[in-house]
């Protein structure tokens, strides 16, 4: 149970650690948007998971009820982390900012 | 605005605000849960004629039992995208690989709901966001790349309407 | 495994480091934005780990809850508010 919930923290960080690098190497916003949102939200997902079978290994009342907390700000974060991201997508598209593309280069120079 | 549809609603918002009290509160007396009961009575009051639900074919059990079945199958489609852009962006050669590009394209899901759970699905899953959707389902997404923009709209559309029941 | 969560914990205060740099840096305003945003949701991970280091998850498992929903709600409010350019609209009026 233990090796579970060490195994799925581990490959938590290495989502965040893959989103924070590609924060910082992706060439303009919208393309930086995939690693921000996306895998912050899947690092988020399996280390909160691993977290709460930890929680459970001693089988409490209260500990069960933390685990359910710990869920439901999985939950809520996979309905709100969508949003965020298309409401700074939206706010680009409002700028009237071109996406980077190969033969274009545009971006976030401009 | 019905009277019957603002009953039903202030009923079913009540019962669910109620719910999570009870979990986040963590106390099962009579104090705790009472105040539970006002606060939660006074919300639902407050939000009773915004949250009317449409009217469906089929029944809100069913649409909520579908909706199950879909998250596992999303989750692990979320997966796997993940593993692609984690490689995507580790590689050395990354500026060769990506090609950011928007494509458009028109789903044929009409109901509103089903557009919102379409588009959300696309956002969550990594290398594709929805940039903009409308009202009559023309959506541009951008993607990453050409392997993550060759998923859309596909299975996953077709996925959608059938929970809506499409 | 509370030293284990305890490395965990510093591993993801270092990874917390690079998206500031975005976020201090990023040369528009949505950079910014997106980089807080990666903070937060870091932040709400590293507030359970610390959680888990006093003891007191039960308490901290709250002000994770409360810090991922004021996360959401400021970068709502911040995307809605700086979604002009500067200096577009005299581009337009020329």
């Amino acid at each position: 149970m233990n090796l579970i919930s060490v195994l799925l923290i581990a490959i938590g960080l290495f989502f965040f650690l893959g989103g924070s690098i590609g924060i910082i190497r992706l060439p303009d916003f919208y393309s930086r948007l995939h690693a921000a949102g996306m895998l912050d939200t899947m690092g988020l997902f399996l280390s909160m998971a691993g977290l709460a079978l930890y929680v459970l290994t001693d089988f409490t009342f209260a500990n069960v009820l933390v685990a359910i907390k710990i869920m439901l700000i999985v939950v809520f974060v996979f309905i709100t982390s969508p949003t965020a991201t298309h409401a700074i997508v939206d706010a680009g598209v409002r700028g009237f900012r071109e996406p980077w593309t190969k033969d274009k280069k545009g971006g976030s120079s401009i | 605005m019905k009277v019957q549809q603002r009953k039903s609603s202030f009923v079913i918002s009540f019962l669910i605000l109620l719910l999570f009290w009870v979990v986040f509160s963590g106390r099962f007396d009579l104090f705790h849960i009472s105040l539970g009961m006002v606060s939660c009575a006074i919300v639902s009051w407050f939000v009773s004629d915004l949250s009317i639900p449409n009217p469906r074919p089929m029944g809100i059990l069913r649409l909520w039992y579908n909706f199950f079945l879909y998250i596992p199958w999303l989750i692990w489609q979320i997966l796997l995208a993940n593993f692609h852009v984690m490689s995507l962006v580790l590689s050395p050669n990354m500026m060769e690989r990506i090609d950011p590009h928007i494509l458009r394209f028109r789903s044929r899901i009409r109901d509103e709901l089903g557009l919102v759970t379409f588009a959300n699905s696309i956002t969550l899953t990594p290398g594709t966001i929805t940039v903009h959707i409308s009202a009559y389902g023309d959506l541009s997404v951008h993607a990453i790349d050409k392997d993550s923009a060759a998923a859309l709209p596909g299975e996953m559309e077709e996925r959608v309407a059938r929970i809506f029941g499409e | 495994m509370d030293t284990y969560i305890l490395y965990s914990a510093m591993a993801l205060s270092v990874f917390m480091a690079i998206p500031l740099y975005r976020s201090v840096v990023g040369p528009t305003v949505k950079d910014r934005i997106m980089g807080v945003n990666a903070i937060g949701s870091k932040t709400t991970v590293l507030l359970i780990m610390i959680g888990f280091i006093f003891g007191r998850v039960d308490m901290f498992i709250d002000i994770a809850l409360a810090y991922a929903l004021l996360n959401f709600i400021a970068v709502l409010a911040a995307s809605r508010y700086f979604h002009k350019r500067k200096g577009l609209y005299q581009e337009m009026d020329r």
